[in-house]
C-alpha cells in the first residue's frame, strides 16, 4: 500500500525523523489558513499524489508571500498532474501540502528496502540527493552506499554514524544525521514498510538535518497488524477495478490491451499474457482467480474484465489440478450466462477430467471457442479480436 | 531416487485441523505419503482420519518420529510455526501458506541461518515438494507426475503443473519437483535446488521456471554455467508492466530491475535453453537430452 507524502511524514515523525513543519489542505481556504498558521513569508506548496516526479510536472511551487501562495494553491488543487510516473493520463490533485520553506545547504538520499538476495533490509544512501536513485545507480553506482542490517536487531547506532560520515556530514551534524537514519530504520521495521525513502534528506542553511520529502509504502501482507494505517489508504489513487477485485480475493491488474484474461495461478497468468503478446495480441489485464476458480469467483472475474470498455475478447486459461476441469467448466458456463457475455470467449482447459470439461463447454449453447493447448488458445483469441471483436 | 523426500519421509502436518490442511492431508495420504502426525495447539488427543493430533511439533517428533513438516497455518502464525518445526529438530519444513509478512520471513530466514543451519525450508507461498511415486508434500495434483529423471524447480504453482504435464506427456518422468515459492524472501532458492539436482545421480536434466522480480534467476545462471546436466528454463512476465505486483508478492519489476528480458539473457549466456512460450517447456528440455 502506498501513502501520500504528508502521511509518510506523519508516520516518520512518530519515529523521531525531523520534517519541515507543514499542513495538508484540500481547498484554497485551507491552504491559506495553513500558511497563516505556519507563519513566515515563504512556503512550499506540494501536490499530494502517489507518484514521483511531481516537481517536473509543475506540482511543487515555492511561494513568496500570500499572493504567490494563493496563485500556486489554486493552480495545483484540482489540476491533472502529469509526471514521468503517472502515465499520460496523469492524476487529479485533491490535496496539497503547505510547508515551511527551508534554505537547503546540501541534499542527500536515504532509502530502505528489503534486499531479496540477502534476505534482510538494506539502507542505501548517497550524497547525490534530490534526483531519482535509479539514475544515480545507473550513472555512478559507486556513489550509493549500502548498509544491510538485521531484521531482528535493527540498524545499529554505529552503522548510522558510519554511514553519515561516509556521506560527508561534518562532525557537528553527525548525531542529527544518524538519528534521522535510525528513526527511518525503526519506522521501516516496526511499520512493516516495503519502502522507506527520504529524498532529499537535507542539511539546511540553519544547520538542521531534515526529511524534506518522504515516501513510504507498506507490505500488504502485514497490514492486518497496522489497523492505524487503514485511514491512510486513498482509493482515488487506485484503479477502481483493482480495488473491486481485491474485495473478491481476485488479483487483477489493468493493462492497456484489448484481450481480457482469466487464469488460475499467478505464474500461469503472467505466462498467458506473455503468450498472447507472443502471438501478436495485447492483453487488457492480469487476473488470477486463484487455485479454486469457483463459479462465484469466475462470475465476478467476468464482470470485472467486462467493466473495461476496451475488452474485445476474453481468454480463460485454467489448469485443473485438484479442482477438476468439469467443475471449472460448469462454473465458466454459469458465469458466462450470468453476465450475458457479448464478446468472443476462448477457453483453454487442461488437467483432470479435461474431456468432460470440454463437453460441458461445447454443449452449453454459448458461443465458446475451445482450444487445444496454450498457443492455439492465444492464436484463436488474437484472431477473434482481429475479426472485429463482436461475436 | 530423489532429493529431499522419499518413501521413508515421516511427515507431520502443522494446521491439520483447518479446512486446507485437512483436505490436502487426505490427498497426500492417498498419494502414499507417510503422514505420521498432525499439530494444532489445543487439539492433542484428537485425530484426523486416524492421524494423531498433537499440541506441539516437539510432541509429534517424540511420539511419532516425524522428520519433516508441512505448514498450512494462517499467515499471522506461519513464521512461528516454521521456527517451532526447526526447534523441534525437523530437517525439512515445507511452508505452503501464502501472505506471510515479508519482514517475518526475513527474521525467520535469519534465525534459521544462525540457529538451525542444517534445517531446509521450502517456501513459503509454494505448492510444495513431490518425488513422484514416493512422497507428495503439498497441494500439487499428484496424478500429473510420473517417476523419472527430470528435476523441476519453480517459483510458481499452476505454471509448474503445466510444465510437469508437458514432461509427463512427452514420457519424461520427474525425479523431484520443488516449488520454491513466489515470495520475496524464501528458504530454498533456485541455486540451492540446482545444487541438489546436479548432485543427485537420479536426475539427468532440469526444468527451471522463474518469473520477474529479484535476481535469483541471475544468481542461478552463474551456477548453471558450471553444471554438467542440461537446464531448460521458462521466465514468466515478459509482458509485465514495471512497478506492478503480478499476483505473487515477489513478482515485481522495481527500479527497472528484475525484468524477464534480463533473466532470459543471463540464463542463455550461461548455457540454459529458454522456452519462448509456456507450452514449449517440455520440448525445450527434450531437445537438450
Amino acid at each position: 500500500m502506498k501513502i501520500h507524502e504528508f502521511q509518510a511524514k506523519e508516520v516518520l515523525s512518530r519515529f523521531g525523523v525531523p520534517v519541515p513543519r507543514g499542513k495538508v489542505a484540500s481547498t484554497l481556504e485551507e491552504a491559506l489558513a495553513a500558511a497563516h498558521e505556519l507563519g513566515g513569508d515563504t512556503w512550499v506548496v506540494k501536490a499530494q499524489i502517489h507518484a514521483g516526479g511531481r516537481g517536473k510536472g509543475g506540482g511543487v511551487k515555492v511561494c513568496r508571500g500570500m499572493e504567490e501562495l494563493k496563485a500556486a494553491a489554486s493552480k495545483i488543487l484540482g489540476m491533472r498532474l502529469i509526471t514521468p510516473q503517472t502515465g499520460p493520463e496523469g492524476r487529479t490533485v485533491r490535496r496539497v501540502l503547505v510547508a515551511e520553506a527551508c534554505g537547503v545547504a546540501k541534499e542527500y538520499y536515504a532509502g530502505i528496502v528489503l534486499d531479496r538476495k540477502l534476505g534482510c533490509p538494506v539502507l542505501m544512501a548517497s550524497a547525490e540527493g534530490g534526483v531519482e536513485i535509479e539514475e544515480v545507480a545507473a550513472r555512478s553506482p559507486e556513489k550509493i552506499h549500502r548498509v544491510p542490517f538485521p531484521a531482528v536487531g535493527g540498524l545499529r547506532a554505529f552503522q548510522g554514524r558510519t554511514l553519515a560520515k561516509r556521506l560527508g556530514f561534518a562532525s557537528q551534524h553527525l548525531s542529527a544525521a544518524s538519528s534521522l537514519l535510525s528513526g527511518l530504520s525503526r519506522a521501516f521495521l516496526e511499520m512493516d514498510a516495503s519502502l522507506a525513502e527520504v529524498n532529499p534528506l537535507v542539511l539546511t542553511t540553519d544547520n538542521r538535518v531534515l526529511a524534506l520529502d518522504a515516501k513510504l509504502s507498506f507490505d500488504d501482507n502485514a497490514l492486518y497488524r497496522h489497523p492505524d494505517l487503514k485511514e491512510y489508504r486513498d482509493l482515488h489513487e487506485e484503479e477502481p477495478q483493482e480495488v473491486r477485485a481485491s474485495q473478491f480475493d481476485l488479483s487483477y491488474i489493468k493493462m492497456d490491451g484489448n484481450i481480457g484474461c482469466m487464469v488460475n495461478g499467478a505464474g500461469l497468468a503472467m505466462a498467458t499474457l506473455d503468450i498472447i503478446q507472443h502471438w501478436g495480441g495485447s492483453p487488457a489485464n492480469f487476473l488470477d482467480v486463484g487455485g479454486g476458480a469457483t463459479k462465484e469467483k469466475v462470475t465476478e472475474a467476468f464482470k470485472i474484465i467486462l467493466d473495461d470498455p476496451g475488452v474485445r475478447a476474453i481468454l480463460v486459461n485454467i489448469f485443473g489440478g485438484i479442482m477438476k476441469c468439469d467443475v471449472i467448466a460448469e462454473g465458466v458456463v454459469a458465469a458466462a450466462r450470468a453476465v450475458t457475455l457479448k464478446v468472443p470467449l476462448v477457453v483453454r482447459l487442461e488437467g483432470t477430467n479435461v474431456e468432460k470439461g470440454k463437453e460441458i463447454l461445447a454443449q452449453s449453447g454459448l458461443n465458446i471457442t475451445l482450444s487445444e493447448g496454450l498457443s492455439d488458445a492465444a492464436q484463436k483469441v488474437v484472431a477473434a479480436v482481429r475479426k472485429g471483436g463482436r461475436a | 531416487m530423489s532429493v529431499l523426500v522419499n518413501k521413508e519421509t515421516r511427515l507431520c502436518v502443522q494446521g491439520i485441523t483447518g479446512n486446507t490442511g485437512m483436505f490436502h492431508t487426505r490427498q497426500c495420504v492417498q498419494y502414499g505419503t507417510k503422514v505420521v502426525a498432525g499439530v494444532t495447539p489445543g487439539r492433542a488427543g484428537t485425530d484426523v482420519d486416524g492421524i494423531p493430533v498433537f499440541d506441539t511439533v516437539e510432541d509429534a517428533v517424540q511420539e511419532r518420529g516425524a522428520d519433516a513438516s508441512v505448514i498450512y497455518v494462517p499467515p499471522a502464525f506461519a513464521a512461528d510455526a516454521i521456527l517451532e518445526a526447526a526447534a523441534a529438530g525437523l530437517r525439512l519444513i515445507v511452508c505452503i501458506t501464502e501472505g506471510i509478512p515479508a519482514l517475518d520471513m526475513a527474521r525467520v530466514v535469519e534465525e534459521l541461518r544462525c540457529s538451525y543451519p542444517t534445517t531446509r525450508l521450502i517456501g513459503p507461498n509454494c505448492p510444495g515438494v513431490i518425488t513422484p511415486g514416493e512422497c507428495k508434500i503439498g497441494i500439487m495434483p499428484g496424478y500429473i507426475h510420473k517417476p523419472g529423471g527430470i528435476g523441476v524447480v519453480s517459483r510458481s504453482g499452476t505454471l509448474t503443473y503445466e510444465a510437469v504435464f508437458q514432461l509427463t506427456g512427452l514420457g519424461l518422468g520427474q525425479s523431484t519437483c520443488i516449488g520454491i515459492g513466489g515470495d520475496p524472501v524464501i528458504g530454498t532458492t533456485f541455486l540451492d535446488a540446482l545444487r541438489l539436482f546436479e548432485a543427485d545421480p537420479a536426475t539427468n536434466g532440469v526444468v527451471m521456471i522463474g518469473e520477474i522480480g529479484g535476481v535469483a534467476e541471475e544468481e542461478a545462471a552463474e551456477f548453471i554455467r558450471t553444471m554438467k546436466k542440461p537446464v531448460a528454463a521458462f521466465i514468466a512476465g515478459r509482458s509485465a508492466p514495471p512497478g506492478k505486483r503480478m499476483g505473487h508478492a515477489g513478482a515485481i519489476i522495481s527500479g527497472g530491475k528484475g525484468t524477464a528480458q534480463e533473466k532470459i539473457a543471463a540464463l542463455e549466456r550461461a548455457g540454459a535453453k529458454v522456452s519462448p512460450t509456456p507450452d514449449k517447456i517440455g520440448e525445450t528440455l527434450r531437445a537438450m537430452l
